[in-house]
């Protein structure tokens, strides 16, 4: 396990130079540090001075080990909108889009397990068939659509609901959360919703398929055979193993999941990192989107290595295979 | 035995006509294709035609409501175009780019795969590695990655002009790992059989081998995934063009028609929004079903409901 640790951990700050490389290639190819410092109003010959004194002027790699060196401490640059620390634009903004993932997968946990293994016990009854049915009338529907059909129904024709941004919040420390207060949470319901609009049908077929193959194996024939209590077979026996292919699948869906935060926050002007991002590319804040990509890089690995290292604590087979 | 004889007697055909949900999404389709490429000639006006545009027109709701005319069926966009005929435009680019976007993704995942799976070693790894983490990182994502460093790179106006060449490039660069991996896994298993072992004894080079003998044998999993790449990219697409990283709103694709619906939907004026977002939501839908179906009858090995 110790050996698989390391190679999986060694794997991930691969990638994250990868990553942090293509960054830099971006950043400098289209950025402009010198137009995010002093704007677009000062003489070329002070600009070619600042250039030089930036280093702008150094061969590209002594530039690129420059930018990883700031970088793993936690400076990547001055956002050109902003003009503060692009970490610190990013990290304020987080908690928005924390909250709403936090939300959405909650939901998406409580409904896709039930459905899933309902369908997958009763393959046959009408209301699976109406389940299947919908998931995949689901998985065509664009989230962007889902959202403002949403706003349409329930802030402008019903005015049940609020259709942008976050509502009151409460400051815990420094954490400024839409949790606590009612305002929050009716502002969080419609976004959550939606995002987890997409993601819903993808987790009950993923469960309904696996957990159907687990009831075909012998393990679960011979507690037939032993007499068990069918609840005991579907929720302790067959359900364990469905289980871990499903956190797998959801850990690498983590990805989709924040594709889709930048287009849910764009249709509610949640004030979170997606919209963040639309903003950067509007305005062309280089080093923001640069910092989101990494930040968002950086989120991946972790998360990657943790799912891969969970996995490979459970199911001991994936470790052997990897020793390879 | 004839080609004509051999269709007719194809499982198939066998199986298509006695699925009536193949049938009527393959009629869908037909119909949905036909009406979008022949729209410069049964759409009652044209969106790209700015004489016959009147800005006094814009926002008329559908013909059947109150202050429709029967000019305009499902009423008028913002900007005083005809929403039917401006949607049938939209559908066709959204198509042209859905399709050549899959062209692009099959073409270099087919030969990343086959080379990959073929040649094996370090470069097999190397590149199944690549395809892990894009893949990873979910296509959606990267396709709007891209789509925003093009778009910074090349500046919005530029950006506009050549957008279906650069949606066509975005989305076939984001989604090539699932070809990829694909084609992998079924070169491995072919590379095994005996008859490739007697080409390479024949003394074929690699490339003959690779193109010519195995290439045929593992073409029935890319149509497979073919289809619901299709429906795929026409998705990222739409994605792209609501985020403002798509066709401009001068030549609007059905994503870009719902961006543009969605700011008036709060005035009420629904009807911009809905019925891209529903014909958009059919072409998807019908896409995907036929694609189930293709996977079901081509490949019972994956039948999982």
């Amino acid at each position: 396990m110790f050996a698989f640790t390391i190679r999986r951990i060694a794997q991930g700050i691969l990638v994250m130079l990868i990553i942090s490389f293509l960054c830099f290639t971006i950043q400098h190819a289209i950025g402009d540090p010198v137009r995010d410092i002093v704007g677009i109003s000062v003489s070329a010959a002070e600009r070619e001075a600042l250039r030089e004194k930036m280093g702008l002027n150094d061969p590209f790699l002594s530039q690129y080990i420059r930018f990883l060196g700031k970088a793993v401490r936690g400076d990547v640059g001055m956002s050109f909108f902003f003009k503060k620390p692009a970490l610190e634009v990013i990290l304020f903004k987080a908690p928005a889009t924390l909250e709403l993932v936090f939300v959405s997968s909650v939901i998406i946990i409580f409904i896709s397990i039930p459905l899933g293994i309902y369908c997958a016990i009763n393959p046959k009854h009408i209301l699976s068939r109406i389940i299947m049915g919908m998931s995949i009338v689901g998985v065509s529907i664009p989230v962007f659509l889902t959202a403002i059909m949403l706003i349409y129904i329930f802030s402008v024709e019903l005015h049940w609901l609020p259709s942008y941004g976050r509502g009151e919040l409460v400051n815990i420390g420094g954490w400024k959360s839409g949790l606590f207060t009612i305002s929050g949470i009716r502002h969080l319901i419609l976004p959550s919703i939606a995002l987890s609009s997409i993601m819903l049908p993808l987790f009950i077929r993923l469960i309904r398929s696996q957990m159907m193959e687990i009831l075909e194996t012998e393990y679960i024939k011979f507690a037939w055979a032993k007499g068990l209590h069918k609840r005991r077979i579907w929720f302790i026996h067959a359900f364990k193993n469905t289980l871990l292919p499903v956190i797998t699948v959801g850990g690498v869906q983590l990805g989709t999941m924040i594709a889709f935060t930048i287009l849910t926050e764009t249709v509610f002007q949640w004030q979170g990192l997606g919209f963040l991002f639309i903003e950067a590319v509007e305005r062309a804040d280089t080093t923001l989107l640069v910092a989101y990509l990494m930040v968002v890089g950086v989120i991946f690995v972790v998360v990657n290595t943790i799912v891969d290292l969970i996995y490979g604590l459970v199911n001991p087979t994936v470790r052997i295979q990897g020793t390879r | 035995m004839g080609t004509l004889a051999r269709i007719r007697q194809s499982y198939i055909l066998y199986s298509f006509v006695r699925d009536w949900v193949a049938i009527t999404c393959f009629i869908v389709v037909c119909i949905l294709i036909l009406i979008s490429f022949l729209s410069p000639f049964i759409a009652p006006h044209n969106p790209y035609e700015s004489a016959s545009i009147n800005v006094m027109n814009a926002e008329t709701p559908p013909m059947w409501m109150e202050g429709g005319s029967s000019e305009f069926i499902l009423g008028t966009d913002s900007q005083g175009r005809d929403l039917f005929s401006t949607l049938l435009f939209g559908m066709r680019i959204s198509i042209i780019i859905g399709c050549c976007a899959v062209i692009l993704q099959a073409f270099l995942g087919v030969i990343i795969g086959l080379v990959s799976g073929y040649i094996g070693g370090r470069l097999d790894s190397f590149l199944m590695r690549m395809a892990d983490v894009q893949l990873s990182f979910s296509t959606m994502m990267v396709a709007i990655f891209l789509g925003a460093i093009f778009q910074a790179a090349f500046g919005v106006a530029m950006y506009e002009r050549f957008a279906v060449v650069l949606l066509v490039f975005i989305i076939g660069l984001a989604e090539w790992p699932q070809y990829a991996r694909t084609v992998r896994a079924s070169v491995l298993a072919e590379k095994q059989k005996e008859y490739v072992e007697a080409a390479r004894v024949i003394g074929l080079n690699s490339a003959r081998i690779m193109l010519r003998h195995i290439l045929p044998n593992t073409l029935s999993p890319v149509l497979v995934i073919s289809t619901v790449q299709v429906a795929n990219a026409i998705m990222s697409e739409a994605a792209l063009s609501f985020l403002g990283l798509g066709m401009p709103v001068t030549r609007p694709s059905l994503g870009s028609l719902i961006n543009s619906g969605f700011e008036f939907i709060f005035s009420g004026s629904w009807w911009i929004t809905l019925f891209p977002g529903i014909f958009l939501v059919l072409l998807i839908l019908v896409i995907n079903l036929l694609g189930d179906w293709l996977r079901d009858v081509l490949n019972p090995k994956l039948y999982k409901g």
